[in-house]
């Protein structure tokens, strides 16, 4: 073990780096492309004695999450990855690790979901679990999946919040994708106290945990989990600024904006497709249009209050999902809908589906419907390339 | 820590007489028969509610919580307990 | 051998004034199960009637720590609880303690990989062949010809034999015990407790409403269901077959095995097998399973 040195890696590893140096003690994981090079490197590290944790190497996702519920409660920080297909089959836990208040953390490869098989990246695994009660972060480079990893530890352990932490990367577009980034061995000590559980299983003092409570009393639990996920909001922020003296990092918050200042119009959008909007950005920058992106680094709890600060004097969002609630919008759109109306205000706003099945979006394709949005030849909902369907 | 954190959580503590006073739901009373008793304590081992007893040795039943289901009378090897109706 | 003047002085860690139906076999079964493991033993429940018996929250008829979990994870949670006790050097029994739903059927998968992998973990079922907290449906342990809320004219297949299903997965210790001998529960339980690895512990535990008999009746049948070889107690240990109790006694030769109808009558589930016609052809069918299947398990054991 060593201190802070800049390795090139991809995002899996930057996720098995960052269990490695969070301390975790226990994972279990079932293989599932593309989120298995994660446990495949954290099985290396324990094998190879450079971690102490147990491993394992359970038969189903369902087991995978059900595992690491198991050993949270023991009062354990613990750990699991998956993806996809084996994300829906977690499901049921899930609530389980929510509703318990156990602040595991797991790492989604964000895959699309078949049929037909498609490997290839979509956040729609990844959407169908918000509202349960975890926090949810997505990364846009292997930085922020090694920083927001360490930073979801710390958030969802915090005895202001005790709930689940899910960090979202994009599959290939960051699982297999090599490039440079930092970590902080040890010192990371420092950043992540030692795990401290609010309850947990004990002979010493025996605790029941979820036998059957009444409707009254169970409104009231829900209650405590709403108002956890809205202080995480102010939780996360000093969970950042903190990251950021101690790392050297310079992290806006739950949502990063670029070239908001003077914006006229705004890109809205979550990871890779997020961060390629900021290429996008300055090129309509040179043809003169007042654009900047919004791009959402946390996205439950929803940093409503920030977004709707950055947007505030914009004319037009347009927002890019790599996911679609058929039969609705978008889920960033949802979002961004609820946001307006609590905060009494009113945008032009397109959604643009892009990227769905893991296409390739380039900073050109967003430039293209940019500028057809802020001419008015968009539909307010949007898929990219459907003309020539 | 503010005191208002985490006030609700999904746990339980153990408690004797969670669902209240069982004996309530007796339809059957069992009783003892102490000439006949020989303190084999059979009844104390089988009964499913665990509210017989011992006391100096003898099987007590705790009627505030015995449900009345007559195994003990069923299993008692001397005939010592009866059921006797109560409501 | 534990005596019942030994059982009796124990310490009770099931409490009474719990929401169990009176007669309820999981309160002999249980009381007696954690008689022998101690207050150093962290339970975990998925759905089963047991997750009822605890009563309403936030209080619990129960002085251990419990998990209630979901359906198909008791062994999956403990498993990781059981990592997580290996990492902090505590000297716990993991217990899974499970209905029949949950681990013949719904579990089974995870009991397996538990299993497989060695997890350091006790998984006891009390089996009352049915799913009894949901309103007593058919479950893989339900036997032929009992009635259910599923199968109003009686089930049409015979029971798993969930023991087999972990002998071959080679598991340091499988038992079957009954609800009609507490002291046989108690010395497979405290013996499981003893070993590493995945154990596996099958208690009968007749069910009154489920099975549809006087609740006086529980133990009488946790009995009569051994002594008519309807159900058999053994132990599989380092690699061996061993039976116990009246089942050994049959096995030496030194008993018979009792009509099965004496066990069958005495239960409204198989009213029908009796009137208003008699029903010979499954009355002989369950006969004839009794034989051959202890007669498989006789190929199987050290006598």
């Amino acid at each position: 073990m060593s201190g802070r040195r800049v390795i090139i890696d991809t995002g899996n590893s930057a996720v098995a780096y960052a269990v490695k140096d969070a301390e975790v003690k226990v994972i279990a994981a079932y293989p599932i492309t593309p989120q298995t090079t994660i446990v495949e490197k954290i099985a290396q590290f324990i094998e190879y004695g450079q971690m102490d944790a147990k491993m394992i190497r359970v038969e189903s996702e369902h087991s995978a999450m059900a595992a690491i519920i198991g050993s949270e409660a023991m009062g354990v920080r613990s750990f699991t990855a998956t993806s996809s297909h084996g994300l829906a089959l977690m499901h049921e836990m899930l609530w389980y690790a929510s509703n318990a208040r156990l602040p595991v953390v797991m790492a989604v490869a964000n895959r699309t979901m078949g049929p037909p098989w498609n490997i290839w990246a979509d956040w729609g695994d990844a959407m169908a679990d918000r509202d349960i009660g975890w926090i949810m972060s997505w990364a846009a480079n292997n930085q922020e999946v090694y920083d927001f990893t360490l930073i979801s530890y710390r958030v969802a352990e915090d005895k202001r919040i005790v709930l689940p932490a899910m960090v979202n990367l994009e599959a290939f577009v960051l699982t297999h994708t090599s490039m440079p980034f930092e970590i902080c061995g040890e010192e990371t000590r420092e950043y992540l106290p030692e795990y401290d559980p609010v309850w947990k299983l004990d002979p010493d003092d025996p605790i029941i945990m979820g036998n059957l409570f009444s409707p009254a009393d169970t409104m009231k639990l829900r209650w405590d989990m709403w108002e956890s996920m809205e202080r995480a909001k102010k939780v996360i922020a000093e969970a950042i600024r903190e990251y950021n003296e101690r790392f050297n990092r310079n992290y806006e918050g739950l949502i990063k904006t670029y070239k908001m200042d003077d914006a006229d119009y705004a890109i809205l959008s979550m990871g890779t497709i997020g961060e390629e909007a900021e290429v996008a950005t300055d090129v309509l920058r040179e043809e003169g249009l007042k654009v900047g992106t919004v791009r959402i680094n946390f996205f439950r709890p929803f940093p409503r209050e920030d977004i709707i600060k950055t947007l505030n004097g914009v004319s037009k969002v347009i927002i890019f999902e790599r996911s679609s609630s058929i039969g609705a919008s978008g889920q960033i759109m949802q979002d961004l809908g609820q946001s307006l109306l609590l905060e009494k205000m009113q945008l032009d706003v397109n959604d643009v589906f892009i990227g769905i099945g893991g296409t390739d979006v380039s900073y050109e394709d967003i430039v293209n419907v940019v500028k057809k949005a802020i001419k008015g030849d968009l539909a307010p909902l949007y898929w990219y390339g459907s003309e020539g369907w | 820590m503010p005191e208002d954190v985490n006030k609700y959580l999904p746990l339980s503590k153990p408690k004797i007489g969670i669902s209240g006073k069982t004996g309530s739901w007796r339809i059957f009373a069992p009783e003892i028969n102490y000439e006949k008793c020989v303190k084999c304590h059979i009844c104390v081992v089988v009964c499913p509610e665990a509210s017989i007893l011992l006391e100096d040795d003898r099987p007590k039943i705790d009627y505030d919580y015995c449900k009345g289901c007559g195994v003990c009378a069923r299993e008692c090897p001397v005939g010592a307990i009866t059921m006797r109706r109560e409501r | 051998m534990v005596t019942v003047k030994d059982l009796a002085k124990m310490e009770d860690l099931l409490l009474k004034g719990n929401a169990a139906c009176a007669g309820c076999p999981i309160g002999v079964a249980l009381r007696t199960t954690l008689k022998a493991l101690g207050r150093k033993t962290i339970m975990f429940v998925p759905a089963c009637c047991t997750s009822v018996v605890q009563g309403i929250g936030p209080g619990a008829a129960i002085s251990v720590p419990l998990f209630n979990t979901a359906f198909e994870t008791a062994a999956s949670v403990a498993s990781g609880a059981a990592a997580a006790a290996e990492i902090l050097g505590k000297d716990v029994t993991i217990l899974a303690w499970a209905g029949d739903g949950g681990t013949y059927d719904i579990g089974l998968q995870a009991i397996s990989g538990a299993a497989e992998r060695g997890d350091n973990v006790l998984y006891i079922c009390y089996n009352n062949q049915m799913y009894s907290n949901t309103g007593i449906q058919r479950s893989g342990a339900t036997p032929l010809g009992a009635w259910t809320t599923t199968t109003w004219t009686g089930k049409t297949e015979h029971m798993k034999d969930m023991g087999m299903i972990l002998i071959a997965h080679r598991v340091p210790y499988v038992a079957a015990t009954s609800v009609g001998y507490p002291d046989d529960i108690y010395e497979k339980v405290k013996k499981a407790k003893e070993k590493k690895g995945f154990r596996y512990i099958d208690i009968l535990a007749p069910c009154p409403p489920g099975w549809r008999f006087p609740s006086d009746m529980t133990i009488r049948l946790g009995r009569l269901a051994i002594e008519t070889g309807f159900w058999l107690l053994y132990e599989y240990e380092d690699g061996e077959l061993r039976f116990n109790g009246y089942t050994k006694l049959v096995a030496e030769g030194k008993r018979e095995f009792k009509p099965v109808e004496e066990f069958l009558r005495l239960q409204d589930r198989f009213r029908h097998l009796f009137e208003p016609k008699r029903r010979d052809d499954i009355l002989e069918e369950i006969q004839r399973w009794i034989k051959e299947r202890f007669e498989w398990y006789l190929s199987l054991a050290k006598i």
